[in-house]
């Protein structure tokens, strides 16, 4: 009996030593547990926080290549602006060029104009300035009559016989021009010529001192190479117009003062030889 | 910078001027003016021409017999001749070329015209 008892105690000693290991071993493994627990949580919050900066970043990206691209197109916005003023530029540069050698032209013109008192001499460079700046062919210069009123030509470049060699004020387009004051200038292609016409001229233009007529300038035909008027020529009419007349008109009265002092001068040797 | 002596002839003052006005534009660029071939064969023989700028109409000797003289002179047989008439018409642009003319520009002349065939001739020369 008492064999029994120890029996049992042992055994019972034995099951609470087994218990006690499994509760140590239960109590370890909820302290494993709740490590693993803690871990696991802080693990949790780094790959949180972590995420939250890649989508951070991500957003930053997009601003700055947004930025980016926005630079870009103002970039190339400014480029094409560039391009443009370039252009612009260019063409400036071509039109200023335009602008000085047509001045220079002009600037010719009116310097050969004045150049001389001689009327022949005069005749001859407003003859070379129409050929030569204007590119005409066929051309003549007329001066008024004012006591017979009729037109007369003084001189001519490649006209034919048949053209008149007078024509009276306020006659036909010539004779209109001269009685106006107004510049003719015929509608249409200047080339584009059936026969020269010669009561038909495709450019007429009136020499005025002020607002008097004492000539004209009348174009029937151009040179072959020149297919028409650009606006240098139409400058050059106008400057024609008034400088041409003043020079004629001077070297004219020069020409007739110099005729008389001459005169004046011989009759004045006359006198002193009696 | 390079320099340039440009003859000029040409019977007309008015258009002597103009070319020259027009070769003044270019740098480095001296203009001499003759009024027809035989001043323009005087002035050959006192100076050095880049290049000869000429009228085919002219009193005493006309712009060909020009061109054609300077061709067969040895001295100036190398210098460019640029022929300027009022004449557009083909065969006078042939005749002139025929001659030995290097370039030819017709009236009325376009300054930018004139002023491209010159440096065109200057270049091809350097």
């Amino acid at each position: 009996m008492a064999k029994d008892s120890d029996s049992l105690s042992k055994k019972v000693e034995n099951f609470l030593k087994v218990f006690k290991k499994g509760e140590e071993f239960t109590q370890e493994l909820l302290q494993e547990n709740e490590k693993l627990r803690y871990r696991l949580a802080q693990q949790e919050e780094v790959s949180k926080s972590s995420g939250r900066g890649e989508a951070l970043n991500e957003q930053a990206l997009e601003e700055r290549l947004k930025t980016l691209e926005d630079e870009n197109k103002s970039l190339l916005d400014r480029y094409h602006q560039v391009e443009e003023e370039n252009k612009d530029f260019a063409n400036r540069y071509i039109e200023v060029e335009t602008e000085n050698n047509n001045l220079a032209n002009l600037y010719v013109a009116s310097y050969q104009l004045h150049s001389t008192l001689d009327f022949n001499e005069s005749l001859k460079i407003v003859l070379e300035i129409v050929m030569n700046l204007i590119g005409a062919e066929e051309f003549s210069i007329m001066m008024l009559d004012e006591k017979t009123n009729e037109l007369s030509i003084v001189a001519q470049e490649g006209m034919g016989q048949d053209a008149r060699k007078s024509i009276k004020m306020g006659s036909g387009i010539i004779g209109q021009v001269a009685k106006t004051g107004d510049a003719f200038y015929r509608d249409g292609d200047p080339t584009n010529l059936k026969g020269i016409d010669y009561t038909h001229p495709l450019v007429t233009i009136p020499l005025k001192i002020k607002e008097h007529v004492i000539g004209i300038i009348v174009i029937y035909k151009l040179l072959i190479q020149k297919t028409e008027f650009s606006n240098v020529d139409y400058e050059l009419f106008s400057m024609l117009a008034g400088h041409a007349a003043t020079a004629l008109f001077s070297s004219k009265l020069y020409s007739q003062s110099e005729r008389k002092l001459t005169t004046i001068q011989s009759f004045l040797d006359l006198l002193k030889e009696k | 910078m390079p320099e340039y002596t440009f003859l000029v002839v040409e019977d007309s003052p008015t258009m002597r001027q103009l070319i020259s006005f027009a070769l003044k534009r270019i740098p480095g660029s001296t203009i001499v003016e003759a009024g027809d071939g035989i001043d323009a064969l005087k002035k050959l023989s006192n100076q050095k021409f880049d290049v000869i700028l000429t009228d085919i109409n002219m009193p005493l000797m006309d712009g060909l017999k020009l061109v054609s003289m300077v061709r067969n002179d040895p001295t100036y047989k190398d210098i460019p001749v640029i022929v300027i008439t009022t004449e557009g018409a083909d065969d006078a642009r042939e005749r002139g070329i025929s001659l030995g003319a290097n370039a030819y520009v017709s009236k009325p002349i376009q300054t930018q015209d004139l002023l491209n065939t010159v440096n065109e001739i200057i270049k091809s020369k350097a």
